[in-house]
C-alpha cells in the first residue's frame, strides 16, 4: 500500500522527489546501455517488469484484520540492479496512481523511493552478500526477495513518522505506530512474495540460463550444478 | 526432487489461506453492525493521520467511481502483467525444444 494522494506535506514530498530523481536518472541510463549492448536480455526485462505489475496488484489479506500488496520488485532488483528496477516501480506507480487513485502523483516520489529504490536495494545487496557466500540459489532469492519487499513498508512507515511525527513521543512513536499497520500487515505477504519469485527464478534458470550468466546473476557453475541436481 | 521448489510454494499458499480462513472466523464474530473488517492498510495510516486534524492537501485528479471500476482497473493491471510473463516463457520454451 503506497501513501495515498495530498497525505505529504510540504516539504516532504518535494525531498522525496528530490531523492529519487537521482536513481531514476542513473536507471535510465542503464536502461539504455542494456538496450545497446544486451538487447537478448530486453525479454526477460519485461518479464520482470511484468511481474511488478501482476503482483502489486495483487491486494492480500494478512493477519492482522487488513489488506496489502506485494511489491514484486524483488525478482528485477536481482536481475537488472536496483537501478533499472526504480524505472518499472515508476511506470507501475503512474499507472495506479492515474487509474485507481492509489498511491498518487504528489506522493510518487515518496513512494518510488520506497518501493523502487530502498527495498530493491537491499534485495540486490543481500543477493551479492549471498551469493559471495554460496549460499544455496533459491533460499537467497527467497530471503533477498522477502526482505525487500517488508524493508519497503519499513521505509513507508519511515516516510509517514517523518512527515506526522506524533504530538506526544514524535518521530520514534509514530513510527512504531505506522509500522504495526504496515510492517505487520506485510510479513506474510512479504514471505508469499519471496517463495513465488524463487519459483519463477528457477523456471528462469529451466529456459534462459545463459541470459543469467551474461546479466553477472548466476556464474556458470552455479548453473551446472543446478540443472544437474534438477536432472 | 524436480518439484520440490512448487511444492513449497503450494504449502505456503496452503497456509496463508488457512491462516486467512482461521482469521476471518475470529474476526467476523467480533465485528460489529455496519463495520467492516479488510480494509486497506493504506486507509488506516489514513485514518492516523487525519485523526490528528489533518487534511490531504491534493486529491486525485481520477477516481475510479466505484468498487467495480476500481476491480477493472486492478484486474486490468494484472491480466497485462500475466499476458507479457507467459508469453516470454512460452516463446523460451519453444526456443528451446527447438534447438
Amino acid at each position: 500500500m503506497h501513501i495515498m494522494e495530498g497525505f505529504l506535506p510540504s516539504p516532504w514530498w518535494q525531498i522525496w522527489f528530490i531523492v529519487a530523481i537521482p536513481f531514476l536518472v542513473l536507471g535510465l541510463y542503464q536502461l539504455k546501455k542494456l538496450f545497446a549492448e544486451k538487447r537478448e536480455t530486453i525479454p526477460l526485462l519485461a518479464v520482470a517488469g511484468a511481474f511488478v505489475f501482476v503482483l502489486s496488484s495483487l491486494k492480500l489479506p494478512s493477519v492482522t484484520g487488513s489488506c496489502s500488496h506485494p511489491t514484486g520488485t524483488g525478482l528485477s532488483a536481482i536481475l537488472f540492479g536496483p537501478f533499472i528496477t526504480s524505472i518499472l516501480a515508476l511506470i507501475v506507480l503512474i499507472y495506479q496512481a492515474i487509474f485507481l487513485a492509489h498511491g498518487g502523483l504528489t506522493t510518487l516520489g515518496a513512494n518510488v523511493f520506497s518501493m523502487g529504490i530502498a527495498g530493491p536495494v537491499v534485495a540486490y545487496a543481500l543477493y551479492m552478500a549471498g551469493k559471495k557466500a554460496s549460499l544455496n540459489t533459491f533460499v537467497n532469492v527467497f530471503i533477498a526477495a522477502t526482505v525487500a519487499d517488508l524493508f519497503t513498508y519499513v521505509v513507508t512507515a519511515g516516510q509517514l513518522a517523518l512527515a506526522f511525527p506524533a504530538a506526544e513521543g514524535g518521530v520514534m512513536a509514530s513510527f512504531t505506530a505506522f509500522l504495526a499497520i504496515f510492517a505487520i500487515t506485510q510479513v506474510p505477504l512479504a514471505i508469499i512474495e519471496g517463495v513465488i519469485i524463487a519459483l519463477v527464478f528457477k523456471y528462469i534458470i529451466d529456459v534462459r540460463p545463459d541470459i543469467l550468466v551474461k546479466l553477472n546473476v548466476l556464474t556458470q557453475n552455479t548453473v551446472n550444478r543446478i540443472r544437474e541436481a534438477a536432472a | 526432487m524436480k518439484y520440490k521448489a512448487e511444492i513449497i510454494a503450494g504449502i505456503v499458499i496452503l497456509a496463508f489461506a488457512i491462516i486467512f480462513l482461521v482469521t476471518n472466523a475470529s474476526i467476523q464474530q467480533n465485528l460489529a453492525e455496519g463495520e467492516e473488517a479488510w480494509g486497506g492498510a493504506d486507509g488506516q495510516a489514513a485514518d492516523i493521520i487525519e485523526s490528528g486534524g489533518y487534511e490531504p492537501w491534493f486529491s486525485p485528479v481520477w477516481e475510479p467511481p466505484s468498487g467495480e471500476i476500481e476491480s477493472l482497473f486492478f484486474s486490468l493491471q494484472a491480466a497485462i502483467g500475466a499476458l507479457i510473463i507467459g508469453y516470454f516463457f512460452g516463446y523460451y520454451r519453444s526456443r528451446q525444444a527447438a534447438t
